[in-house]
């Protein structure tokens, strides 16, 4: 647990490096609509400045490379296909080099052990064609430990640089990690980064616990726990792996979810048989009711501004979306296509939400605007539930279950446009993902 | 001749088959002497400790009905026992929306309990939604078994 701790608490210094002529540069790839032709892209090993960092430096690379592919957006011309070496990070690159495999964009980078023990990967952007240097050469440094979110953090600004909008690849995933058969399933919470890497458990397997959320800050986790037999709602913190019970909170509550300000949450509470929307102040405990129809109404999730909240309910006689003011008030149906729509989760850049949906049988994830216009069903299969909004809004974590008695979840990720599908190894089973903002 | 003999013992077979299936939720008149009747375990096997809903629904039809009447009388009969009741959803919903689909049910047995009898302090409930399933195809076979309420009785409560 200890190098968990000091990942969480790090904070990497980012040092502009050498200065070169910046360029606003003409490469760029639109990813609004999703995108059908990758960019080509190189990313010749990082130089290793010291011995001590040889190994480290293709280790670099190579998670680098993974992110950029993964992504679905950029296409790797791989190293059997250059014709140059890259053997010093400073010298002149010669763009011919690169234009003859028809590389677009040109990642180049290096390694270098510091003094004080850390470890700095620099690197630099260029446009092939264009032949200019995009942006400034960056320098990150932290410990050797931590050579992961640095590789992360090179490819975000890489993704950023090339697409105009923030990444997404220096950031984690706290979910629930289940195995055993299906009759009698062990859950857990657990934490890993985006691409499943640096898995680490947060609970033991004692209690039945469901839809771990991470704050805004990343540093906490809301989730839902049976250990006193009733499911109630808990705050863990990451850094002590403490927890306590919202316990003013009567009888049975469950589906929490963060306030984009960290400082009050929504949940529902089941009374009487029936489940409303209350919001409550993390710290002192006050509720507010926000629905109070006989009908169930949970799966609540605010808006990036905090102003509104998107829920499902079955008032009109099966679960559909509904948008209401923070302060509950009258709800407007945003669903309206056939079948059944639950899970609504808000996009961090406020223009979509993303939700699971019944039909015939089938389970999807899909996306539609907040008047329930432009709806896009991007995944089909037996069972898939439960999307998470990656950090720059352009890609949903999901879970899928398989069918059958030896049917279980499994992590998978899909971008927006319902392109890349890619399942995410875990250790064993997953369900419920719920993915932080970028870390800082 | 010997054959026939055989098939009516296969046939005479199948009768008892079929009437003790009905036995275990057909009441107070059972005829199983394997548990005292003040015992959880009659009340399991003979009473019937749950009872299974259509689709999306929490409304008690007539057999749950009648397995409900039954639950009440041998509660009544046996003061000393408290029930938690557990509400179920099959694997064919989302997991919020079982959970409170799951409290539904729960209360549904709830308040039909109470409405037979039995002092609301001795009944408490929790959803499960779709955590425990007791059967785990993936038909509706398996679905209709796991769309249940199930009333756990013990001495002193459950909590």
């Amino acid at each position: 647990m200890k190098s968990f701790l000091v990942a969480l608490t790090l904070s990497l210094g980012i040092i502009a490096g050498p200065t070169l002529a910046q360029s606003t540069g003409p490469l760029k790839i639109e990813i609004t609509e999703g995108v059908i032709e990758p960019m080509p892209f190189a990313a010749p090993a990082f130089v290793a400045e010291s011995a001590a960092v040889g190994g480290l430096a293709e280790q670099i690379t190579a998670v680098v490379i993974a992110d950029l592919v993964g992504s679905g957006i950029f296409r790797e011309v791989p190293a059997r296909a250059h014709v140059a070496v890259i053997t010093n990070f400073d010298s002149p690159v010669q763009f011919s080099d690169w234009k003859v495999i028809n590389v677009q964009a040109l990642i180049t980078g290096a390694v270098t052990m510091r003094g004080d023990g850390q470890i700095a990967v620099k690197f630099r952007l260029f446009d092939v064609f264009a032949e200019n240097q995009m942006g400034e050469g960056l320098q990150f440094a932290g410990k050797r430990d931590d050579w992961r979110r640095m590789a992360h953090k090179v490819s975000d600004a890489v993704y950023s640089r090339l697409t105009g909008e923030s990444g997404y690849f220096d950031s984690r995933v706290v979910f629930v990690a289940e195995r055993g058969p299906k009759g009698q399933r062990q859950k857990r919470l657990a934490i890993m980064d985006y691409d499943g890497e640096n898995y680490q458990n947060l609970t033991g397997e004692n209690a039945i616990v469901l839809s771990p959320r991470f704050s805004p800050d990343g540093k906490q986790v809301l989730y839902t726990s049976y250990e006193t037999g009733l499911p109630r709602v808990y705050l863990l913190d990451l850094e002590t792996l403490r927890r306590r019970a919202l316990s003013d909170l009567p009888g049975m509550s469950f589906a929490p979810r963060w306030s984009p300000d960290g400082r009050t949450m929504l949940v529902s509470l089941s009374n009487g048989g029936n489940t409303d929307i209350y919001r409550v102040d993390v710290a002192s405990g006050a509720q507010n009711r926000l629905t109070s129809s006989p009908a169930i109404e949970t799966a609540p999730s605010f808006s990036p501004d905090g102003s509104r909240i998107v829920f499902e309910s079955d008032r009109a006689g099966s679960q559909q979306l509904y948008v209401m003011s923070a302060d509950g008030g009258e709800a407007k149906r945003i669903s309206f296509g056939a079948g059944r729509y639950g899970t609504p989760v808000w996009s961090p850049r406020g223009d979509l939400v993303a939700f699971t949906k019944i039909n015939k049988g089938r389970f999807h994830i899909g996306v539609m605007r907040l008047d329930g216009s432009e709806e896009r069903l991007l995944t089909a299969s037996f069972l898939d539930e439960g999307p998470t909004w990656a950090p720059n809004g352009r890609v949903l974590m999901f879970f899928r279950e398989s069918r059958g008695t030896n049917g279980a979840p499994q992590l998978y990720s899909v971008d927006i446009s319902g392109r890349n599908l890619k399942r995410i190894d875990t250790p064993n089973f997953g369900s419920d993902p719920s993915w932080s903002d970028l870390l800082q | 001749m010997s054959i026939k003999i055989t098939s009516l013992a296969i046939a005479l077979a199948f009768g008892l088959a079929a009437c003790t299936s009905i036995v275990p939720n057909s009441g107070l008149n059972s005829t199983d002497q394997t548990f005292p009747q003040d015992s959880p375990e009659f009340f399991q096997a003979s009473v019937g400790d749950r009872i299974w809903f259509d689709v999306d629904q929490a409304t008690l039809n007539s057999e749950a009905q009648s397995i409900l009447n039954a639950q009440a009388a041998w509660l009544l009969q046996n003061a000393e026992f408290q029930t938690l009741i557990e509400g179920h959803a099959d694997e064919q919903g989302t997991r919020e929306y079982n959970l409170a689909l799951g409290a539904r049910r729960a209360n549904a047995v709830q308040e039909y309990l109470i409405s037979k009898g039995v002092a609301q302090n001795r009944l408490s409930v929790v959803t499960y939604g779709k955590e425990r399933p007791v059967e785990i195809c993936s038909t509706e076979a398996c679905w209709s078994k796991n769309r249940r309420a199930v009333s756990v009785v013990s001495v002193g409560g459950n909590s």
